[in-house]
């Protein structure tokens, strides 16, 4: 049992989403993540889910995904050389001048934005991968995170390799 | 200008569509008045259940897609269970239901209700259309997709305005292009080679032969595959008529009820050839105790069933009916496996299935033993389910495929009446029977009117035992004999019909069994024999429920 991050092309049109998702939930697999959006064709859309899975169910999904009419391709990428990121927003409580600081400084080293500063608290946003994004949540707990928002993961093959071209 | 309802009904004529079964409601009033005058026979049922399941039938026993057409809201949502058992075996069928106009959608309007929403997991797809001129192009994918690669039931929702709605005569494309959806037909030459090279080597092997023989229309080329080596094949339920009852090489159905010699077969053998079959918890039983020593090759249009449920050696995805035919002729030399042959047909001798018992009591294994020899194999049977399914599926001797129409996957009383009627219009050369339960009959009893209104000559022969004769079976055997809320008060099946215009013998002995059959077929129109059998008589052989497919009971013992 391991993540696996599943690339897949869809047709965009209503109701695609649910059938994916659907087939997750009736087949008993969890979505760990998922993001979904536009891509480079104008018709179709680009769906990534993190799954979690022994080999032989990721391969079960990916072929009921594959038997979906609307999905035009399923790429497992898990084993390519990728660049996966997502991203988060903390709103974390800061109401004294020394929070505040070590809070930057935290901004700092973790290469976040700080993209608002209230009387009591301050929103950080940054990009990464999982593991950067979980050791940050870490370090702001100790100061109380009101507020916590992450996009689903997205995943890109390194190099010239597209998803769309890449074989099963 | 053509209005939608217009633009569907020519689509229906184009995809062929001869017979609709349907039961009219607002949304889809229009689509009604189209059909008034229109060239389609349209069947209106008493349940819109006994549409989609008369869709099946008619689909079953032609192989073309049946069609079906309900109102929106509840008329809808009385599809469901049809469209379920479809998709559970696999069967083309479209249906088509009303929905609200499109300015009201999701506004919980009158008798909305979102079927799309509600059949994504029992279709293989489905259509919600918002816009008029889209009509010929959808029914044109829905046929496609519904009658192609592992066939499956296809959805069209159409709201009421888009069928009123009148515009310019769409183009309607040639061919139907899909991105997402090209099915592989023709199987790899190398995994052909290598399943050939195990076919070769193996001493034991063994045919596991499912539905999709049928669907692929493959029973020839599985008949002379088999025979050119000397393979024998078990069936499962749904693959009964892919070869003759009495086929030398035909070992019967496997799994829970099937026969002693096709679960040892299954058992002993060392290479097991699964064409057009799903492993099943049915078939299987304990799966790890399946086909032990055997390697597997499994050959299905459906990657997806591809390793499933069972590990296999040889993975050949594509058509059944085309694997075969590459297969037969890349066959370097005939097989006789002769001692193995030996060994089943001892296995047959010693290990026969039962026939009814004769103690002049009046037996459901009589009944059908005595159908089977009036018929010979000549008249489509349709089943409900139970265990008048599984005597039917044990006792009578089916010779042709598509002959045998049964719920298999999804198990749904009550779809053998309706069923029966649908196949009746796909083969009205042949007669049509529907072997029941008094339990069963009872859940679309109402499709009398139909076959009454429209004079359709389905015989219906209840195994009357007053249960519900499956489940007091399993009380009986594991739940010690507590038949808790499975008796059924008798019920005069004869004088039901009767209200309904329909005629009707009860039977109450033997030597009346086999005038009644006949009678039945000389009747000019639907008939009723009301079977009055041994009541607590159960279905055996029995592999218990997870037990390993060799632990039968109600066998015979094993020297
Ligand atoms: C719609 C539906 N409800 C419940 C069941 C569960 N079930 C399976 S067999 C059976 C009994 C069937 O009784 P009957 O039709 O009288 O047939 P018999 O077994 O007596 O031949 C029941 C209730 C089912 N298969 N389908």
């Amino acid at each position: 049992m391991k993540p696996h991050t599943l690339s897949v092309l869809v047709e965009n049109k209503a109701g695609v989403l649910s059938r994916v998702t659907g087939l997750f939930s009736r087949r008993g697999f969890n979505i760990d993540s998922l993001a979904v959006g536009p891509c480079e064709e104008p018709d179709m859309s680009r769906i990534t889910i993190v799954a979690i899975g022994d080999d032989a169910q990721i391969e079960q999904i990916m072929k009921q995904l594959n038997k979906l009419i609307d999905v035009i391709k399923v790429s497992d990428i898990t084993e390519n050389e990728r660049v996966e990121r997502e991203l988060v927003m903390f709103k974390v409580t800061a109401d004294q001048g020394e929070t505040r600081a070590e809070i930057m400084q935290i901004a700092t080293i973790f290469r976040a934005q700080i993209v608002d500063v209230g009387a009591k608290s301050v929103i950080l946003q940054v990009v990464g991968d999982s593991d950067k994004i979980d050791a940050m949540e870490k370090l702001l707990r100790q100061f109380g995170i009101k507020e916590l928002i992450r996009t689903g993961r997205i995943a890109i093959l390194r190099g010239t390799k597209t998803v769309a071209s890449s074989k099963e | 200008m053509k209005t939608g309802a217009k633009l569907l009904i020519e689509s229906l004529q184009r995809e062929g569509v001869d017979t609709i079964f349907g039961y009219p409601g607002g949304s889809v009033l229009p689509i009604y008045d189209e059909l008034y005058d229109s060239p389609l026979r349209h069947i209106l049922v008493r349940h819109e259940q006994a549409a989609a399941h008369a869709a099946d039938g008619y689909a079953r026993a032609s192989g073309r897609v049946g069609v079906c057409l309900a109102t929106s809201g509840p008329g809808a949502c009385n599809l469901v269970t049809g469209i379920a058992t479809a998709y559970m075996d696999s069967v083309p069928i479209v249906a088509l239901t009303g929905q609200v106009p499109t300015t009201m959608l999701g506004n919980d309007a009158f008798q909305e209700s979102d079927i799309q929403g509600i059949t994504m997991p029992v279709t293989k797809h489905n259509y919600l259309v918002k816009d008029t001129t889209d009509i010929p192009r959808v029914v044109k994918e829905a046929f496609y997709i519904a009658g192609t690669g592992r066939q499956g039931p296809v959805l069209i929702d159409l709201p009421k305005d888009v069928n009123t709605r009148s515009v310019k005569e769409p183009v309607v494309p040639e061919k139907v292009v899909l991105r997402g959806y090209n099915p592989t037909y023709k199987g790899n030459k190398r995994q052909v080679d290598k399943a050939l090279a195990l076919i070769a080597e193996a001493e034991r092997p063994l045919i596991y032969a499912g539905g999709g023989v049928i669907s692929a229309n493959a029973s020839p080329e599985l008949i002379g595959f088999a025979t050119k080596l000397g393979i024998p094949v078990t069936t499962t339920l749904m693959g009964i008529g892919c070869i003759p009852c009495d086929h030398p090489l035909n070992l019967g159905m496997l799994g829970m009820h099937g026969t002693e010699y096709a679960n040892f077969a299954v058992t002993e053998c060392d290479l097991l050839i699964a064409i057009g079959a799903r492993f099943d918890d049915r078939v299987t039983g304990n799966i790890s105790t399946f086909a032990p020593h055997a390697k597997v090759i499994h050959i299905d249009i459906d990657p997806a069933e591809i390793g499933k449920n069972k590990r296999v050696d040889v993975p050949i995805v594509g058509d059944v009916k085309s694997v075969l035919a590459d297969m037969l002729s890349s066959l370097k030399k005939a097989g006789a496996c002769e001692a193995w042959n030996k060994k089943i047909r001892y296995w047959k001798q010693h290990h026969p299935l039962r026939a009814a018992k004769e103690d002049g009591c009046l037996h459901p294994q009589y009944v059908l033993a005595k159908m089977s020899e009036i018929l010979k194999g000549d008249a489509v049977i349709v089943s409900e389910v139970g265990q008048n399914q599984m005597w039917t599926a044990q006792h009578f001797c089916f010779r042709h495929p598509r002959t045998w129409i049964t719920s298999g996957g999804l198990g749904t009383m009550g779809y053998g009446f309706p069923a029966a009627i649908g196949a009746h219009f796909a083969r009205p050369d042949l007669p049509v029977f529907d072997v029941a339960g008094d339990g069963s009959i009872q859940m679309n009893i109402q499709e009398m009117g139909t076959v009454a209104q429209y004079n359709i000559p389905v015989k219906i022969a209840i195994l009357n035992n007053q249960y519900l004769g499956m489940v007091r079976q399993w009380q009986e055997l594991f739940y010690d004999r507590r038949y808790s809320y499975t008796e059924l008060p008798p019920v005069e099946f004869v004088k039901i019909a009767q209200a309904y215009g329909i005629e009707g013998i009860k039977v109450e002995s033997c030597e009346e069994v086999g005038p009644a059959i006949k009678a039945s077929l000389e009747h000019d129109g639907p008939f009723v024999l009301d079977f009055r059998i041994e009541r607590e008589e159960n279905v055996f052989p029995m592999v218990p429920a997870g037990a390993a497919i060799s632990e039968m009971i109600g066998g015979h013992p094993r020297s």
